[in-house]
C-alpha cells in the first residue's frame, strides 16, 4: 500500500468538517473494502480518519413502530445475528449473511457495506487496464472485453459495472433510508435514489458529496417484511459475489399477492427494482407460475444484454419468481 | 504464495522521519519518497496475554505487524487480499482477517494467534482434533482453519444464524452444526491441498465435544 497519514475522530461533526475540507481524507469503519482497493491501488487516500470512535453509531434498534434503525459502524455480523431483524426482515438477515465470509462479516460495518464500490475486475486490475472508473475517459475495457458477470440494465457506454452489495439489494426491496449528516444538517436519502447509474460519470457511485457520514440505515415497517426472502445465485455456493440476485417480499391475501416487492443485484450499477413487476403482480396468485411469470417479464422489456450476459436475462426472471415464491411461502 | 520479504515489507523497511506526507506524482520514486515522510505511530495491544508496544507506520496491516514485528509467524500470509483465510486471528474474541485491517486500528485490543490456543503446553481441542483427523497437507491454511473454526463454534453458541440454516429466523445451537452449516462456516477459508473432507471431520468432532 502507499503510505497514509492516520488519525481517529470521537466527534461527528468534527469528521464531517475533516472529510468537507480535504479531498484527500477518507472515512475508515471495518476497511474491509477500502483496504483492498487501496492494496489494488483503485483508491489512494492521502489521510485515513478512524470513524470507529463516533458514539451511538453501532447499535441496531428494533423500533416500536416495527421498523428498525441500524447505525453505520454496527458490524454486518451482528445485524445478521439480531433476532429482530430475522424476524422482521428475514430478507436482511439472508443478505447479510449469503456475503462475504464469516471473518469479513465480524469486520465489515454497514455503512462501508452500502460504500462498496460499483467495480468489475477491470477496475480492480493492478495493471492499470483502461477504465472509466478508475481513470476517467481511459475508456471501458468491459463494454468489448470480458463482460459474463456485468450489467444488462441501465449500464452506459462509459461503464458497465454490477454493485456487489447483497445488503444494499435487500434495502432498495424495502425502501430504507440512508440517514446521512453533512454540513447542511440531517437528511434521508431513498435508498433507491442512494446509488447512481454511471451515465457520464461512473466514478461517483453514490449521491453522496464530501462531507457526507452515513449514520444509519432505516427499514420502515412493512406489511411485506415478514414474508420475505433474498436469493443469490452465483459461481461457487459461498463467499463469493452474486452473478444474479433477488430481494422478494409480499403481503398477502390468503395465496393472493396484495403488494410486492421485488429487487435485482448483479444486474445493474445499482440494487434493479422491478416496480413495473411490481405493479403487476397485484392480484395474482402465488400459485399462478404462468402469470407470475408474465409479471416478471414486464420489467425486461428494456434489458439490454452484452456479449458474454445473455443468460442473466433468463437466470435473473427465474431468480425472481423462486424468490418471490419462497418469500410468499412465509407468508 | 507471496512472502513478507516482497512489495509492502521492503518500503516499510524505511525509518521515518515524520511530517506531513503531501502528493507528489504517483510513480514508484515518488511513492518511495512519500514514504520516508510517513508518521510512525505507537501502538500498544494485548497479544495472546502479553501486552504489545510497537511504533508501525499506518500502512502495516495487523497481519505485518504480527509476523514482521512480534516474530509471531504461526499467522500465514497468503493472499493478502481477504479472499482465503490464511491469516485469521481473534480481535476480542471474533474471528478476523488480519490482512485486511491495520494495525495502528487495534490500539488497546485483545488480540490471539495460533500461538496463543494452547494451554500449559497442552493443545486446544481444535488442534487436537485437526492432528487426529490429518485436517491439513501441505499446512499454510491450517492456522487460518483453526482459528476460524475455535470462534465459528463460539459463533454457533451464540446463536447466530447462517446461510445454510433452515429458517433464519428460528434459534441455532451448536448441537444442530450439520455439515452443510459447517461447510457454509468455514467457507472463508480456502484449502489448497483440498483437505476438506478432513478438516470438515476434525471441526464436527470439536463441535461435538464443545
Amino acid at each position: 500500500m502507499h503510505p497514509f497519514a492516520f488519525s481517529t475522530v470521537d466527534h461527528p461533526a468534527e469528521a464531517i468538517a475533516a472529510h468537507a475540507r480535504d479531498p484527500e481524507v477518507a472515512f475508515i469503519a471495518g476497511g474491509t473494502d477500502l483496504i483492498g482497493l487501496m492494496k489494488d491501488r483503485a483508491a489512494h487516500p492521502e489521510r485515513l480518519l478512524d470513524i470507529n470512535g463516533l458514539p451511538d453509531m453501532a447499535r441496531t434498534e428494533a423500533l416500536p413502530d416495527g421498523g428498525l434503525r441500524i447505525g453505520a459502524l454496527a458490524r454486518m455480523s451482528e445485524v445478521a445475528a439480531n433476532i429482530e431483524v430475522r424476524r422482521r426482515f428475514p430478507v436482511v438477515a439472508e443478505a447479510l449473511l449469503f456475503a462475504a465470509s464469516g471473518q469479513l462479516r465480524n469486520m465489515a460495518s454497514i455503512g462501508g457495506n452500502i460504500m462498496q464500490r460499483t467495480r468489475c475486475a477491470y477496475f480492480r486490475d493492478e495493471d492499470g487496464l483502461p477504465c472509466n472508473k478508475r481513470s476517467r475517459g481511459s475508456g471501458c475495457s468491459a463494454l468489448h472485453g470480458l463482460n459474463r458477470n456485468h450489467a444488462i440494465f441501465g449500464w452506459s457506454e462509459a461503464c458497465v459495472a454490477t454493485n456487489p452489495s447483497d445488503l444494499a439489494v435487500a434495502l432498495a426491496a424495502m425502501d430504507a433510508s440512508v440517514i446521512v449528516r453533512g454540513l447542511t444538517g440531517e437528511r434521508a436519502i431513498p435508498f433507491t435514489e442512494f446509488h447512481r447509474l454511471p451515465g457520464d460519470t461512473p466514478e461517483r457511485d453514490t449521491a453522496l458529496v464530501r462531507g457526507d457520514l452515513i449514520v444509519s440505515i432505516e427499514v420502515p415497517a412493512r406489511a411485506e417484511g415478514r414474508a420475505s426472502h433474498y436469493l443469490k445465485i452465483r459461481d461457487r455456493q459461498s463467499y463469493e459475489f452474486a452473478l444474479v440476485s433477488a430481494a422478494a417480499a409480499v403481503a398477502t391475501d390468503g395465496r393472493r399477492i396484495r403488494s410486492a416487492r421485488l429487487a435485482l443485484g448483479g444486474v445493474a450499477h445499482k440494487p434493479w427494482r422491478l416496480t413495473a413487476t411490481e405493479v403487476a403482480l397485484r392480484g395474482i396468485s402465488l400459485d399462478e407460475t404462468d402469470a407470475l411469470r408474465s409479471a416478471i417479464a414486464r420489467s425486461f422489456a428494456d434489458a439490454r444484454p452484452l456479449a458474454h450476459n445473455a443468460f442473466k436475462v433468463e437466470l435473473a426472471q427465474r431468480v425472481a419468481l423462486r424468490a418471490l415464491q419462497t418469500a410468499g411461502a412465509r407468508a | 504464495m507471496s512472502n513478507t520479504t516482497k512489495g509492502d515489507r521492503d518500503n516499510t523497511a524505511t525509518v521515518a522521519v515524520g511530517g506531513d506526507a503531501t502528493r507528489q506524482s504517483p510513480d514508484v520514486d515518488a511513492e518511495h519518497a512519500r514514504t520516508q515522510e510517513a508518521v510512525r505511530l505507537p501502538v500498544s495491544m494485548t497479544v495472546n496475554d502479553r501486552l504489545r508496544a510497537m511504533t508501525l507506520e499506518p500502512r502495516n496491516t495487523l497481519l505485518d505487524a504480527l509476523r514482521d514485528e512480534l516474530g509471531l509467524t504461526g499467522t500465514k500470509k497468503a493472499c493478502d487480499r481477504g479472499e482465503c483465510g490464511a491469516c485469521t486471528v481473534h480481535v476480542e474474541g471474533r474471528r478476523v482477517l488480519s490482512c485486511m485491517t491495520l494495525a495502528v486500528m487495534h490500539n488497546g485490543k485483545r488480540i490471539t494467534t495460533i500461538e496463543g490456543l494452547e494451554r500449559d503446553g497442552k493443545l486446544h481441542p481444535m488442534q487436537a482434533a485437526f492432528i487426529e483427523h490429518d485436517g491439513f497437507q501441505c499446512g499454510f491454511c491450517t492456522s487460518g482453519q483453526i482459528m476460524s473454526a475455535v470462534a465459528m463454534i463460539e459463533e454457533a453458541k451464540a446463536g447466530w444464524p447462517s446461510a445454510a440454516s433452515p429458517d433464519v429466523a428460528s434459534q441455532v445451537t451448536v448441537a444442530n452444526l450439520s455439515p452443510a452449516e459447517i461447510r457454509e462456516r468455514m467457507s472463508g477459508n480456502l484449502c489448497r491441498c483440498a483437505c476438506y473432507p478432513n478438516i470438515m471431520d476434525a471441526v464436527a468432532e470439536a463441535a461435538g465435544r464443545s
